[in-house]
């Protein structure tokens, strides 16, 4: 079996978000990038399912500029076989799945994280599935495989469903689906020698702009109460906050 | 402009969120047609209108009581093209979002997700979303003449402006293809609030010390209505489900009211609530991160200070 990883390149939770350049540039200054944690339980999950089905290979790819490398890398030092950057700016949800699309010939699943953190859009698994024709689901908290057909568990609102397809199929990923990995010295050595093949982007419009960014309008101080006056905090949960 | 508004039924009554959409649609001006899918009352469909809907297509397949993305989504791109509409809108959820996903691929729009207001219409189409875990915003512009929008909670007001809706019967054929996936079982903690929808929630952490303390944190929600959530930590020990973990890898909350007892306040538990309109936190340790990101704040022992809070709840009302 082929198995194709999406993986975003993206700021790590802890990050303090700031922009530049009149709020048109994201500030990478002292920010660390990592694998998207949703994509890093999609990495694990198939790198389990290539421990568990013979002859299966695992590809990454990752839509980014020459700067993700590192990223990439350590999804190779994780257990991935080979990768495929394709070099642009991952700009918006479309942009990014017809990228995908273009270089997903012949795999049999396709897996990446929910969403990434960053543009937080959720839908490229939906749109990677519909420009190749394929059922896709998200986000799933478990996938087994048996034989041509996938067993799923998918999270929606207040509880969980069971789902199934066959294969190809798109998943966007989520925990529990499988534990994170971390790589052994091993898979770090290893990984440098891995192939990594740099494609140019397929002449894609846009079909959005983001023309600028903005932070959040900052939050007034908090209001201590003692914790001997409790009802104080209800009365000005009523006629304060007007939230009761 | 035509707006087409997905209305998503859940035991065969409307969303919440869905008439938060219609009353969008209704705000951007021009003609709001909504579109129902499966078996749903008359006078569900027909309470639309007072939210602003002029027409309501039901599709009453009963096939599609389940809710199957695909075929939602082939039903929806046909109704795009045969209402000419101009814009889907859609309110968040696990089925909405990659509903309109893929109707944005067929009808070959221009998509945005997490849009938090009113599009801006000065110079192009221009939305407002929320990125970075709602740590910033974005402005986009929509270039293509089709546009499927899909909306964050509280984007716009369930308010009613006092219209009626006709009630139009519509059907799409339907091939194998759109029921590729198969559900085959559906677990929902049912009579619950549910957690993404509620206006007011109450969470725990590690502070709650195990399991078998959740009871007084349910009075508590009890007396206020609301629903529970968790932090990572706890749905991680197993002491609460999954799907009641709230943060930057849980669910996203956007409740009027977000009480949160005995959670530190981990930027990865604060990016799943910062869009609550007013945040309480309750913890012992007065340097609790939390308590920079709250409106009121307690410094107290989570078992002296709830069964305190839910009887000032209960003599409040």
């Amino acid at each position: 079996m082929k198995i194709l990883v999406c993986i975003s390149h993206v700021p790590d939770t802890t990050s303090k978000i700031n922009f530049t350049d009149g709020g048109t540039k994201f500030d990478t200054n002292g920010v660390q990038f990592i694998i998207g944690p949703y994509d890093d339980y999609a990495l694990a999950r198939a790198i389990e399912l290539k421990e568990s089905i013979a002859g299966t290979t695992v590809t990454v790819l990752n839509v980014g500029l020459a700067d993700t490398e590192p990223t990439i890398r350590k999804a190779l030092a994780i257990g991935a076989d080979d990768a495929i950057r394709v070099n642009a700016e991952p700009t918006d949800s479309y942009f990014v799945a017809s990228q995908i699309a273009a270089n997903a010939q012949g795999y049999d699943l396709i897996l990446m994280g929910r969403e990434s953190i960053d543009y937080n859009g959720g839908v490229v698994h939906a749109m990677v599935g519909e420009l190749l024709g394929m059922p896709s689901l998200s986000p799933v908290m478990k996938l087994d495989i048996e034989g041509t057909k996938v067993k799923m568990s998918r999270e929606i609102e207040g509880g969980k469903e069971s789902v199934e397809a066959n294969l190809p199929l798109v998943a966007g990923c989520q925990e529990p689906i499988a534990e994170w990995k971390i790589p052994n010295m091993r898979g770090i050595m290893s990984a440098r020698t891995k192939p990594l093949k740099v494609v140019e982007a397929t002449s894609s419009d846009k079909t959005v702009v983001t023309q600028k960014f903005e932070l959040p309008a900052p939050k007034g101080a908090v209001k201590m109460i003692s914790a001997d006056n409790v009802s104080e905090l209800v009365n000005l949960l009523k006629t304060e906050a007007k939230v009761l | 402009m035509a707006v087409l508004v997905f209305v998503e039924v859940g035991e065969g009554k409307v969303r919440k969120s869905s008439l938060e959409a219609v009353a969008y649609a209704h705000l951007m001006g021009g003609g709001v047609t909504a579109i129902a899918l499966g078996t749903v009352a008359a006078s569900e469909l027909e309470s639309l209108g007072k939210y602003g809907a002029q027409k309501v297509l039901h599709v009453a397949d009963s096939k599609l009581d389940q809710p199957v993305i695909q075929a939602y989504a082939s039903v929806l791109a046909k109704a795009m093209q045969d209402e000419n509409a101009d814009v889907l809108v859609l309110a968040n959820s696990s089925l909405a979002t990659p509903v309109g996903a893929k109707v944005a691929i067929k009808a070959k729009a221009s998509f945005a997700s997490n849009v938090v207001e009113l599009p801006s219409t000065a110079s192009g189409f221009v939305v407002k979303r929320s990125i970075y875990t709602g740590k910033a915003f974005s402005m986009v512009e929509m270039k293509n003449q089709k546009k499927v929008i899909v909306l964050k909670k509280n984007a716009a007001e369930a308010k009613e402006v006092g219209g009626t809706a006709q009630i139009v019967p519509y059907s799409v054929a339907l091939s194998d293809a759109d029921f590729a996936t198969k559900i085959t079982a559906t677990e929902k903690a049912s009579g619950d609030i549910l957690l993404p929808e509620a206006e007011i929630v109450v969470s725990g952490g590690r502070g709650m010390k195990g399991p078998e303390h959740w009871g007084i944190l349910e009075d508590l929600a009890k007396a206020l209505h609301a629903a529970t959530g968790c932090s990572k930590p706890v749905s991680d020990m197993n002491w609460r489900p999954h799907h009641e973990h709230v943060g930057q890898t849980g669910v996203k909350v956007a409740p009027q009211l977000y009480i949160a007892i005995g959670i530190s306040g981990a930027i990865q538990h604060l990016a799943g609530v910062n869009s609550s309109k007013c945040i309480v936190v309750i913890n012992k340790d007065p340097e609790a991160p939390f308590f920079k990101a709250a409106d009121y704040g307690i410094v107290g022992d989570a078992f002296d200070v709830l069964p305190k809070l839910t009887e000032a709840v209960k003599s409040m009302k």
